[in-house]
């Protein structure tokens, strides 16, 4: 894979009166990622967003696209980019067709044949006179989708694409995104709180929590040093318990959540375990080996202590 | 080149979002009624409503000619409807950034790869087009179907007195007196355009630029000595100054005077508009 870093933020920050929404917050996004950016709500993806895309001014750092710096040379930075930023909002007594003409005049001139070209990349032709009042939400986003593909921009920024979908809808983006990648080579910034949806399509991450970085990296590497475990489903709870206790061998930590335990553990000592819980007279449900990054994701983001 | 041609592209977008909009047609259609309405209305009643206008002084007149004719109709309808049309005018002026923040379509057009001082004044640029046609559109309805309706002759002015243009002198004058008036329109779309970029919902600028004009109306139509030195600094009182084309002879000093000083507030407004929206933080 190609690093050339084509957006990267330097200890970017923004404050609105007394409360730092996002504090030095230093990402590099490289050619050809799929870069997912994580948070709960509230986290800052929204405001980071808005500050690469330039709808917010930072209160301090900067953010450089293209190897532009987007204050001083906001035109040339944001040549290459296409974005939506949360949910998509559109001149809703105008049709598809005249909202992206709209836009494609603020990208520098569109010809007709492109416009219709991202309509039918996104499944929307058939709507394309419609009003865009007419639209369900589903349609909406897909709509969003077509006009960050417009200009046919290098990087696509998407915040939360997926937010309000159905599970057909969240799919449809994701193999939408997965052909971005692959067959068009574009480099996508997406963000989300929905976690499984990143796991599944991105292969560099950074994860940020009450607006500061957490981590940041190779999803695989991330998703390794975040640690894999077992999750262990039965009764009684005490005789779990006491098997994991005596098995230090090959637990190396445990917690109860939901009425489950959380065993860390190497996955290839399961049949072991799951002997020793036998012998012991549980009753096992179920052993789940988990490494998701979901779990990475909260493991980073609770407070929680483990044991 | 280039520059241009991007600036008029954003223009002919912005155009299309105004233009394409309910909203702007509801000042065309308030005019579309209430000119014929009236006209029509007055027609019936003859010249009755230009006896009662000159009750007390007829009797001191020898008055000749149909006087009760398009031009006087038409300069009426001017002076009455002189209230409303900027509350007409701030209803779309107000809208063209604040709308932007309402329907959430900032996020839209503002991480495009075009300067946000272009977007700017493409809109200003399309509020002025728009000043323009609609005080057009009322100047050829009001001032043509009176024609049509009641005739011409020669025009009778009833303001502090009577005064009588001969008909080759008028039409001229009403053309200046429409050009003033998109002039003081501007201003009056300018502080309602000031208004749409700090606020997120149309609504805020069209009542703020109406408070604006009523609050400064007071001051300066209120006999106070209080407020005689700051009457002839506040635009509302240079924005009639249409009504001076009907004035024998014209006070051009006068009018110069009061084009400058819609133009500095013009000016001053938009400069702090312009301010305002491209340092604004879209949080909509």
């Amino acid at each position: 894979m190609n690093s050339e870093v084509i957006l990267s933020t330097r200890n970017l920050g923004k404050k609105y009166k007394d409360r730092w929404a996002v504090r030095n917050l230093n990402l590099e996004v490289h050619r050809g990622d799929i870069f997912g950016f994580l948070g709960p709500n509230g986290a800052g993806k929204s405001t980071t967003i808005r500050m690469v895309l330039s709808l917010v001014r930072p209160t301090e750092g900067g953010v450089e696209l293209f190897s532009h710096n987007l204050k001083t040379h906001r035109a040339r930075a944001l040549r290459s980019v296409g974005g939506i930023v949360e949910k998509p909002d559109f001149y809703l007594y105008l049709s598809a067709v005249r909202n992206l003409e709209l836009v494609g005049a603020l990208s520098g001139g569109v010809d007709k044949k492109r416009i219709l070209e991202v309509l039918d990349l996104v499944g929307l032709t058939g709507r394309a006179a419609d009003k865009v009042k007419t639209y369900s939400h589903g349609m909406k986003q897909r709509l969003g989708i077509a006009q960050a593909l417009l200009s046919d921009p290098e990087l696509i920024v998407l915040d939360e694409p997926t937010n309000g979908l159905d599970p057909q809808g969240m799919k449809e983006v994701r193999e939408l995104v997965l052909h971005l990648s692959r067959d068009q080579k574009k480099t996508v910034f997406l963000s989300s709180h929905l976690l499984n949806e990143i796991e599944l399509v991105a292969n560099r991450m950074a994860v940020i929590n009450k607006g500061e970085l957490v981590v940041q990296g190779d999803v695989n590497k991330l998703l390794d040093e975040g640690g894999r475990y077992v999750l262990v489903k039965g009764g009684p709870k005490s005789k779990i318990q006491a098997v994991l206790k005596k098995n230090r061998k090959i637990v190396t930590g445990f917690h109860e959540r939901n009425g489950s335990f959380e065993v860390k553990m190497d996955f290839k000592d399961v049949p072991g375990l799951n002997k020793a819980l036998v012998k012991a007279g549980v009753n096992v449900a179920a052993l789940v080996p988990r490494r998701s990054l979901e779990d990475f994701f909260l493991s980073i983001t609770e407070t929680e202590s483990r044991v | 080149m280039k520059p241009v041609l991007e600036f008029f592209r954003i223009v002919r977008g912005e155009m299309v979002k105004t233009f394409l909009k309910k909203r702007t047609y509801i000042g065309f259609l308030i005019i579309l009624l209430i000119v014929p309405l009236v006209e029509v209305a007055l027609k019936l009643e003859g010249g009755r409503f230009l006896r009662m206008s000159m009750r007390g002084i007829a009797q001191d007149f020898i008055l000749l000619g149909n006087l009760f004719n398009g031009w006087f109709v038409g300069h009426q309808i001017m002076n009455s409807l002189w209230v409303q049309i900027p509350v007409l005018i701030s209803f779309v002026a107000g809208d063209q950034l604040a709308g932007e923040a309402t329907s959430g379509t900032y996020r839209l057009i503002l991480i495009r790869p075009v300067s946000r001082t272009k977007i700017f004044f493409a809109k200003y640029f399309t509020t002025v087009l728009y000043v323009a046609i609609f005080v057009s559109f009322l100047g050829v309805l009001s001032v043509g179907l009176a024609l049509l309706l009641l005739g011409r002759g020669d025009m009778i002015i009833l303001q502090q007195g009577i005064l009588v243009l001969q008909e080759s002198d008028v039409a001229w004058r009403f053309v200046m007196a429409y050009i003033l008036a998109a002039w003081s329109m501007t201003t009056v779309a300018s502080i309602a355009f000031l208004m749409s970029s700090f606020v997120e919902n149309a609504i805020g600028p069209i009542v703020g630029t109406m408070g604006v004009i009523i609050v400064l109306t007071v001051i300066t139509v209120i006999p106070v000595e209080t407020f005689s030195g700051i009457r002839e600094y506040l635009f509302t009182y240079h924005m009639v100054v249409w009504q001076k084309m009907f004035m024998d002879p014209v006070p051009w000093d006068d009018i110069g005077i009061s084009v400058l000083n819609l133009g500095g507030y013009t000016s001053a407004t938009v400069a702090a508009a312009w301010l305002i929206f491209v340092r604004k933080d879209i949080l909509s």
